[in-house]
C-alpha cells in the first residue's frame, strides 16, 4: 500500500478525507486520541476490506464513515461511557440533545447570573443577624456565628446545584428540612461555655463535623437526588477538590487586596479594620464559596490541567515525609506525645492523606494501567496506615490512662475510620498494580466511603454533644 | 429481519465476551464476526462497539493492549480477563433461560 500512496492521487485524497473525520472527531473532547486512533484503525480496515471489494477509495470511505455512525450520536455515547469525560464539556446539566452554541451560551449566562444572584443573597444572608443585634465582631455568649458556621455557605452552594441540576421537587424538601433540622437542633444545644466565654470541646466538635456531614447533603444536590449507584458521586468528590483549590486561590488574592487596601487608606489615615472585620471578610468568604462553585463548573478544563499536577506532586512528597517520620522514630525509639493538638494534627496529616488518595483516584482514567504514580500512592497508603496505626496506639493508651474525653474519642472514631479506609484502598491498590482488580473497584470503595464519613461526621456534631454533656 | 435496537445492545456484552473467548480480537474483526455469526440480523453501528468494548474494559472484564497489526498501524487488541469468563458463564445460564422459556411457548 505504501508504494500506491505516492504514485496513486486518489489516495492522497482517501487521507486528506480521513485527516478531516479525524479532526471532527477530536473535536468533542469525550474522544480521546487512544479513541480516535483506535476509531481510525477501523474506518481503515473497512475501507480497504470495501476496496478489495471493487468500490473506489472515495465510495469506500463514504460507506465506512456511514457504517461509523454520525459522529454527535457516537461522540454522545463515549460521552455515556465515559462520564468522567464529559465533566471537561462546559455543560454537564445534561440536556444533550439540545447541543446548538447558541442555546449552550445562553446557559452559561444565565448559570452565571445565578451564582452570582446567590452569591450576593449568601454575603448577605450573613449580615441579618447583625439587623438582630449580632455583631460580627463583639461575640456575645453563645458563638452565634461559630455555631452557625455550616449554614452560611452549605446551603447557597446546594441551591446553585438544586437549580442547576435540577433535583426533583421530593429532593428539594428533603434537603431542605435536613439543613433546618441541622439548624434548629445545633442552635438548641445547650453548650457549656467556660466562665472566660471560650466553648468547651463538644461545641468544637461540632463546629468541625457539622459542616462535613452537611457536605453529602451539597453532594445529594450535586448528583441531582440520584445518590445510589450514581457515577456521579466520583465527580462530586473531584468537585470538592477542585472548588477547595479554587477557594484558596480567591482567598489568597482575596488577602492580597485587603493588605493593600488596609495600607493604602492607612496612608490617608482612615483606619480599615473595622470595615474588613465585618463586612468584608465575611461577605467575601462565603460569597466567594458560591462563585468558586461555579468557576469549578465553569472552568473546568482550567483546574483540570493544575488539579492532578498539584497531586503529583504531593502525593511523592507526602509519602517521603511519612517515611521519614517513621524512620525517624524507628531510628530513635521515641513515641508520639499524645497532646490534644497533637491529635488533631495526626488527624489533619491522615485527613490530607486520605483527600489526595481520593481525589487522585477521581482524577484518574480508570482504564489506564498501573504506572510509577500508582506504586507511589501504594506507598503513602502503606506509610499512612503505619503512622495512622501508631498514633491509634497513642490514643489508645493515652484513653486507657485518663479516661474518655470527646476529644479524645472523636480522635480514635476519626483514626478508625481512616485506617479501615486505608486499609481497603491498600488491599485494592496492590490487587489493581499486580492486575487482579479493575481501578472501578477502587472507586467503589471510595464512593462508599462517603457513606461512612458523612455518617461519623454526623455522629460526632449531633451526638456527641448529648452523650457527653455539652461539656 | 432486522433486531430491535434494544435487543442488540442487551446482548452486546455476552455477544462480545463470546467472541473474545474465542481468542483476542480487535474492533474490526469482532463487528466482522458478529455479522458473520448473526447472518447479518444483528446490525450495529460500527462505532457502538467500541463504547461497549469500553464499558467492558472499565469493569475489568476484558483487557487491552495496543500492537503493530501486519498493516504496520497501531491497533488495540482485547483479551478476555478471568472475571470476564465468570462473567460470561452468568450471560450464558440467563440467555439460555431467556431462550428455553421462549421456545416452550412458541414450540
Amino acid at each position: 500500500m505504501d508504494k500506491t500512496r505516492t504514485d496513486n492521487p486518489t489516495v492522497g485524497q482517501l487521507e486528506k478525507q480521513i485527516e478531516a473525520w479525524r479532526a471532527h472527531l477530536r473535536k468533542s473532547q469525550t474522544i480521546t486520541s487512544q479513541d480516535a486512533a483506535e476509531l481510525e484503525d477501523h474506518l481503515r480496515e473497512q475501507i480497504a476490506a470495501l476496496g478489495a471489494d471493487g468500490l473506489s477509495d472515495d465510495e469506500a470511505f463514504l460507506v465506512a464513515v456511514k457504517r461509523m455512525g454520525a459522529i454527535d450520536a457516537l461522540t454522545r455515547e463515549f460521552a455515556r461511557e465515559h462520564s468522567e469525560r464529559l465533566w471537561k464539556q462546559l455543560m454537564l446539566s445534561g440536556d444533550e440533545e439540545d447541543g446548538s452554541s447558541e442555546s449552550a451560551a445562553a446557559a452559561w449566562s444565565r448559570k452565571m447570573w445565578v451564582a452570582l444572584g446567590l452569591a450576593v443573597a449568601a454575603a448577605v444572608a450573613i449580615k441579618i443577624p447583625s439587623l438582630f443585634g449580632i455583631p460580627f465582631d463583639a461575640e456575645p455568649a453563645g458563638a452565634f456565628y461559630p455555631r452557625n458556621i455550616s449554614f452560611f455557605a452549605l446551603p447557597f452552594i446546594a441551591a446553585y446545584f438544586a437549580w442547576d441540576r435540577p433535583l426533583p421537587r421530593s429532593g428539594r424538601l428533603g434537603l431542605a428540612a435536613v439543613f433546618a433540622v441541622a439548624a434548629v437542633v445545633v442552635n438548641a444545644f445547650p453548650f457549656a461555655f467556660s466562665p472566660k466565654g471560650e466553648p468547651g470541646h463538644t461545641f468544637i466538635l461540632t463546629m468541625l463535623h457539622l459542616p462535613i456531614a452537611l457536605w453529602m447533603g451539597v453532594g445529594f444536590a450535586y448528583v441531582g437526588g440520584r445518590w445510589w449507584g450514581s457515577d456521579r458521586r466520583m465527580d462530586f468528590i473531584r468537585f470538592t477538590g477542585e472548588l477547595f483549590i479554587y477557594y484558596v486561590l480567591i482567598a489568597l488574592g482575596g488577602a492580597v487586596l485587603m493588605a493593600l487596601s488596609v495600607g493604602i487608606f492607612e496612608a490617608i489615615g482612615i483606619k480599615m479594620e473595622p470595615y474588613l472585620q465585618n463586612w468584608i471578610v465575611p461577605c467575601g468568604a462565603v460569597g466567594a464559596a458560591v462563585i468558586a462553585t461555579w468557576l469549578v463548573e465553569a472552568k473546568q478544563s482550567v483546574i483540570e490541567n493544575m488539579a492532578p499536577v498539584l497531586t503529583r506532586i504531593f502525593t511523592p512528597l507526602f509519602a517521603v515525609l511519612l517515611i521519614a517520620f517513621i524512620v525517624t522514630m524507628a531510628m530513635t525509639g521515641r513515641a508520639i506525645d499524645v497532646k490534644r493538638e497533637v491529635l488533631i494534627l495526626f488527624d489533619l496529616l491522615l485527613a490530607v492523606v486520605f483527600g489526595l488518595l481520593l481525589y487522585s483516584a477521581s482524577a484518574r482514567d480508570s482504564i489506564a494501567p498501573p504506572g510509577l504514580m500508582d506504586w507511589i500512592q501504594l506507598t503513602l497508603v502503606g506509610t499512612a496506615l503505619v503512622v495512622d496505626a501508631l498514633a491509634l496506639w497513642a490514643i489508645g493508651s493515652r484513653i486507657f490512662e485518663f479516661g474518655f474525653s470527646p476529644n479524645r474519642v472523636a480522635a480514635l472514631g476519626e483514626n478508625i475510620v481512616l485506617l479501615v479506609n486505608l486499609g481497603g484502598s491498600a488491599i485494592l491498590y496492590a490487587g489493581f498494580i499486580r492486575g487482579r482488580v479493575a481501578f472501578s473497584r477502587l472507586c467503589d470503595w471510595q464512593k462508599f466511603y462517603l457513606y461512612v464519613l458523612a455518617a461519623w461526621a454526623a455522629v460526632v456534631a449531633l451526638l456527641f454533644p448529648l452523650v457527653f454533656g455539652f461539656a | 429481519m432486522s433486531i430491535n435496537k434494544d435487543l442488540v445492545a442487551a446482548s452486546s456484552t455476552a455477544l462480545v465476551l463470546a467472541i473474545l473467548a474465542e481468542g483476542d480480537s480487535y474492533g474490526y474483526a469482532i463487528l466482522k464476526r458478529v455479522r458473520e455469526l448473526s447472518g447479518g440480523a444483528l446490525e450495529w453501528t460500527d462505532g457502538m462497539l467500541y463504547p461497549v468494548l469500553h464499558r467492558l474494559e472499565r469493569s475489568g472484564l476484558i483487557e487491552s493492549r495496543w500492537a503493530r497489526a501486519e498493516s504496520g498501524r497501531r491497533r488495540k487488541y482485547y483479551r478476555v480477563t478471568d472475571a470476564g469468563r465468570e462473567q460470561l458463564a452468568d450471560e450464558r445460564r440467563q440467555w439460555r433461560a431467556v431462550d428455553k422459556t421462549l421456545g416452550k411457548i412458541w414450540s
